[in-house]
């Protein structure tokens, strides 16, 4: 690090949130932004115990979802229920493997990956872990990324709910996984939204 | 050793044309990095962005020509997005009978069927969400662009266009449109509609409305201390 590098707390500065600005004001009671009127806080307020609740809630959700059926297909009077594994299976069986990918990656790999990176950077934090902030500090910007693309599936299952009614013909409705996989989504988006990545670089400061 | 901090108290006069443009009033010499709260100092030569050093987070871009390239950019979004919920975007045909869908019936039928919730979560990410990223945008961007003051509550606006982007989701509905299609593929004649055309060109004008954003220039000219 060089030598005159300090962080905004170091001098006794907050960062706002939504414009940037930089507030010169007692740390325990910061008030309002000057210039765009947002609450001011140092760091984001409970961050790790709104993150480690959030992440608790997502686990329990991404149970069902996986297990309970996502979409049921009624074909003459012909019942089938596909969980989110059965639908990419069947799409590989059937020769989409480009469908059958984008739907493992957006359903199956990218919400878990996205719980798991967060559990190691609540973990990390608590442990006062001092292993490559600045890697860790890029897997919270991808998750924060990446995790709306999760949405995919209920988009999907919203489409084909809306097209495909030929009354006994044909029909699809969406499962009861639906609603806890958009649960799993919503609430990753929050977790990652509440998790502060200034924390990862607070405890090695207040180490050394 | 600390660096000299400029905070919010000092300014630059008018005529002070930096190497980083001339836009801004009270162009911030250091800015902290949101991500690892390290104090950045803007170096005296032209860069077109600034990366934090401690984190390699972005903090600066350079955009320019911003308020004229986003507001034009987002009138064209407002169009497109109009375009895009009044046509299907597909249609299924299978022994002459044809079932079109546009995205409000697509949320009306998931509605119908007894998920509200999630109806009520694609109409809010798809519709509402992108909708008032617009409208919010032309109500900051309009009055600044024709020399105005800056319209009532335009600093309250930003702040909630800023905030609800993340559930902004229209490229990812796209996705799930291309799904569909193939999906559907295998079981009925699919047509895709007028929409998916305005919907796929959307979702690049929105993407380039919002990277045309320049949001240091934006919060020097809606400041409420003015």
């Amino acid at each position: 690090m060089k030598q005159d590098a300090a962080t905004a707390r170091q001098l006794g500065l907050v960062n706002c949130h939504d414009c940037r600005l930089l507030v010169e004001t007692p740390q325990h009671a910061p008030g309002r932004c000057p210039r765009c009127g947002a609450h001011l806080h140092l760091r984001k307020p409970n961050s790790l115990a709104r993150t480690w609740a959030l992440v608790c809630a997502a686990v329990i959700f991404i149970i069902p979802a996986n297990l309970l059926p996502m979409t049921i297909t009624t074909t003459l009077g012909a019942k089938q229920a596909d969980t989110i594994l059965s639908g990419v299976i069947y799409f590989m069986q059937s020769g989409s493997w480009e469908i059958a990918m984008v739907i493992f990656i957006a359903s199956v790999f990218v919400p878990f990956a996205k719980l798991s990176i967060l559990i190691v950077l609540l973990l990390s934090v608590q442990f006062r872990s001092a292993w490559r902030p600045k890697d860790r500090t890029t897997l919270y910007r991808l998750t924060e990324l990446v995790g709306r693309w999760s949405m995919v599936d209920i988009y999907v299952v919203t489409i084909l709910v809306a097209l495909v009614k030929l009354g006994a013909v044909a029909a699809i409705e969406a499962g009861p996984a639906a609603v806890y996989f958009a649960a799993v989504v919503v609430v990753t988006m929050f977790a990652a939204e509440s998790f502060d990545p200034r924390l990862i670089w607070d405890v090695i400061e207040e180490d050394v | 050793m600390a660096p000299n901090v400029t905070t919010s108290n000092q300014r630059r006069p008018v005529d002070a044309a930096g190497p980083w443009g001339s836009a801004g009033r009270c162009r911030p010499r250091v800015v902290a990095c949101p991500d690892c709260d390290l104090l950045n100092r803007f170096p005296e030569e032209y860069r077109s962005t600034l990366l934090c050093a401690r984190c390699g987070a972005v903090l600066y871009r350079r955009r320019p020509n911003s308020i004229d390239r986003s507001l034009a950019l987002t009138f064209a979004a407002l169009v497109l997005f109009l375009l895009s919920n009044s046509f299907p975007f597909l249609a299924m045909k299978s022994g002459g009978f044809i079932q079109e869908t546009t995205l409000l019936t697509g949320i009306r039928e998931l509605w119908k069927q007894g998920l509200q919730g999630l109806s009520l979560l694609v109409l809010l990410t798809c519709v509402l969400v992108p909708l008032a990223q617009m409208l919010g945008l032309l109500y900051i961007l309009a009055p600044l662009k024709w020399g105005r003051r800056p319209a009532v509550g335009a600093a309250r606006v930003f702040r909630l266009v800023q905030e609800v982007a993340p559930w902004g989701m229209m490229e990812v509905f796209m996705m799930g449109i291309l799904v569909a299609l193939v999906k559907l593929g295998h079981m009925a004649t699919i047509v895709p509609g007028v929409s998916v055309y305005s919907f796929g060109a959307l979702i690049f004008v929105m993407a380039a409305a919002f990277s045309c954003l320049d949001p240091h220039l934006l919060w020097d000219r809606l400041d409420l201390r003015q």
